[in-house]
């Protein structure tokens, strides 16, 4: 039997470390553990609750709009506040437009090159790959001359020595196997993903005045100035260019990223029986459309293992998700005063309690949410089952089209249950990045009509009542369900709580010492050489993990980051 | 909508709420605060973000980062890195393809849009412990820092110019 420990450790601590026992050439054990306390919470205790945004978009360097949005949800939630339609299509434009770049930067950025093996690339055919491409799309830029231009440069990365961002890949690994031209023209879109997601970046620059961390958000609305003539606020001029930037967005995203998604998928079809780990899904309807939150673009709720059994959440008052959330931390480097097995983030607590590593004790930074006391994965797999189940006509028809490209690829059809898979979180994660496109540009479309009826309303202004009030807010983030939960007592926040969506996957053992989705996923993966794990980052880097986000510093020494020992 | 980019960005990475870990969004706060940037010079809190600085760093001439560095010596030293060096400094210290500002930089190679120089200017830690406030060695650091990144766009001649207070 071998132990693989997978640690990008620092000098400081952080990050995220995965242990596995690997026995017969198959994990047999896993945990998930945070290697880092941060208890950001604790900071904003006392402080006024319309600043708290401010704050929690520092929390995450990936997600600040995300923490930014549940932010002001939360203290709206709690003072029944309404906001205004403007400034529910912008925010809604921002955090599409944040999706879709995050999805896009997730599979082509992060979890292709677990797929696509860049030196392989090189022996591609650009002829061959972009026959390949005009089979899948008519996709422009799967040219000759652009493929070929892309193997050039490839060539001259490799020739050099400085293999820059390709250069800590495991190329030639016994389980990378496309062939050379299918990686050739995947390493064409990573590369043409570079330029696109700026586009999206863009966009929530243009909407948020700045980026990575948006200026424009207030508790009750938006402070961006809505004025048809104004060359300093929002005018129609930058609505259409932010059109303009959603149109291109679209070409890539449905002709280049969908198709690429579906090929991997389907060459990979083995990995369809890996990973699946927690089959209770849930996320959270996301794009209210009203000034209340109780109806929403995208649906969302909970699956409790069988998408037949679907319960959606409704509005932004929802009782059955408020009520459902709980944090265990039995394995967690907390202790709870009172003898409470897992407790409701409203009264949860933040004792940190750090002793060691301790396999059947505790081991993780991470507290272990669940959700009606069971563990729940979230992120885009979870989200796509629960707009299918609820019948979301734009998820149906990505989703069969992921499917559909994928059986052509396979040469076989591909039944929905393949999606229970690692490959199906990143497939999913594809399928959702379109359907938020589509919704990017509904949400477009809805604000130009509302100001051109005239309202140019974007603030309702909060007024904080004495004694306590209590909120919560929640989004269905890139990576998943994300709520905060804040007590305001006398107009200052007595208590705030994150759930994030890491927390729901990377969550060690709970109370019933049940793993949570990283760990569960993690059983029965193959691991051909402890050395080179490359199998369980796969599965690991399907939830697109962003534990590792609030530390950035650099690191003058080198440090081995997988470890393997004989037991 | 293109944006006429100043050639010079001044990045100030890492993160507010762990006191020390944020002293180069500090330096860029107390540089911005003291002194007025040239029309060429552009200053940015970009956080603990990576990818999502891309668009912000592509097609600049120079690139100055302010962050906190893992190096030795004392609290609140100031150490400066240009070019070579820093990619030294960026070798496996990531997990496998973990998008920080050193894949960020080699993708900007990717689509020849990468800062011909970079200068990191960083700053040892004292304290990483959840808080606002920088401890007092790096506070000093961060005065020290802003020093060095006024000099050095005075060599560039960008020189900015002092606030009256």
């Amino acid at each position: 039997m071998t132990r693989i420990t997978i640690d990008p450790i620092t000098r400081i601590e952080g990050h995220l470390r995965i242990d596995c026992e690997v026995d017969g050439g198959k994990v047999t054990k896993a945990w998930s553990s945070g290697q880092m306390w941060r208890g950001i919470e604790l900071i904003l205790k006392d402080r006024d609750p319309r600043d708290a945004w401010i704050f929690t978009q520092r929390i995450c360097g990936v997600c600040t709009t995300v923490h930014a949005i549940t932010s002001v949800r939360a203290v709206e939630n709690a003072l029944n506040l309404e906001v205004p339609l403007n400034a529910q299509y912008i925010r809604n434009m921002i955090v599409a437009a944040h999706g879709v770049h995050d999805h896009i930067v997730h599979f082509y950025q992060l979890a292709a090159l677990d797929w696509v093996d860049i030196v392989s690339a090189l022996k591609g055919d650009p002829a061959g790959a972009a026959k390949l491409g005009a089979s899948l799309s008519d996709y422009a830029a799967n040219s000759i001359p652009n493929i070929t231009a892309v193997r050039d440069k490839l060539q001259t990365f490799v020739d050099s020595g400085n293999l820059g961002v390709f250069a800590s890949g495991y190329w030639g690994h016994p389980a990378m196997k496309l062939p050379p031209d299918v990686n050739l023209l995947a390493a064409t879109h990573y590369i043409q993903a570079l330029e696109v997601q700026r586009t999206a970046n863009k966009i929530v620059a243009i909407l948020g005045s700045k980026t990575p961390h948006i200026q424009n958000l207030a508790v009750g609305g938006v402070s961006n100035a809505i004025n048809p003539n104004s060359q300093s606020t929002l005018t129609i001029e930058r609505l259409y260019a932010v059109k303009a930037l959603i149109d291109q967005l679209g070409d890539f995203v449905n002709n280049a990223m969908i198709n690429d998604v579906a090929a991997v998928g389907a060459l990979y079809a083995d990995w369809t029986q890996y990973g699946a780990g927690v089959t209770n899904y849930l996320s959270v309807p996301d794009l209210p459309l009203d000034t209340k939150g109780t109806q929403f673009e995208l649906p969302g709720g909970y699956i409790p293992g069988d998408l037949a059994k679907f319960q959606p959440i409704t509005s932004y008052q929802d009782a059955f998700f408020r009520d459902g959330v709980k944090e265990a931390v039995k394995h967690s480097w907390y202790e709870y005063t009172g003898d409470s097995a897992a407790l409701h983030p409203y009264v949860g607590q933040t004792n940190p309690k750090y002793d060691d590593f301790h396999d059947d004790g505790k081991y993780s930074w991470v507290k272990a949410p669940t959700f009606l006391d069971k563990r729940a994965q979230v992120g885009p797999l979870a989200n796509v089952l629960a707009m299918y189940a609820a019948g979301h006509e734009p998820t149906k028809r990505h989703l069969t089209r992921v499917i559909e490209v994928a059986s052509k690829v396979a040469g076989s059809q591909i039944p929905l249950a393949a999606l229970h898979s690692t490959i199906g979180r990143i497939a999913a994660r594809a399928v959702r990045c379109a359907v938020l496109l589509e919704a990017l540009q509904n949400q477009w479309r809805l604000l130009i009509d509302n100001i051109a009826r005239g309202d140019d309303r974007t603030f309702n202004r909060p007024t904080f009542p004495k004694g306590e009030i209590r909120g919560f807010g929640y989004h269905e983030a890139p990576r998943g369900v994300l709520s905060h939960w804040v007590v305001i007592k006398d107009g200052k926040i007595d208590n705030y709580q994150c759930v994030v969506p890491s927390t729901w996957n990377a969550g060690p053992r709970d109370q019933n010492d049940e793993p949570g989705p990283y760990e569960a996923s993690l059983i029965d993966t193959p691991v051909a050489d402890a050395s080179l794990p490359l199998e369980v980052l796969r599965t690991v880097h399907s939830f697109d993990p962003c534990l590792a986000c609030a530390v950035h510093m650099v690191d003058a020494e080198k440090r081995p980051i997988v470890q393997v020992k004989a037991m | 909508m293109a944006r006429p980019i100043a050639s010079v960005l001044v990045l100030g990475l890492g993160n507010i709420l762990l006191s020390d870990e944020g002293v180069g969004v500090r330096i860029v706060e107390a540089l911005d605060a003291s002194h007025e940037l040239p029309d060429e010079v552009e200053s940015l809190d970009g956080g603990t973000s990576g990818m999502e600085l891309l668009d912000m760093v592509a097609g600049r001439d120079c690139l100055i980062v302010a962050d906190a560095v893992n190096a030795a010596g004392p609290a609140g030293r100031v150490i400066r890195l240009e070019n070579d060096d820093i990619r030294m400094l960026f070798e496996t210290r990531f997990s496998p393809h973990q998008l920080g500002l050193s894949d960020m930089l080699a993708a900007l190679h990717l689509i020849d849009e990468a800062p011909r120089r970079v200068i990191v200017i960083g700053v040892v830690p004292e304290n990483l412990k959840t808080g606002l406030d920088l401890s007092p060695a790096a506070a000093g650091g961060r005065d020290a820092a802003v020093a060095m990144i006024v000099d050095e766009l005075t060599r560039l001649g960008m020189a900015p110019t002092p606030r009256l207070h």
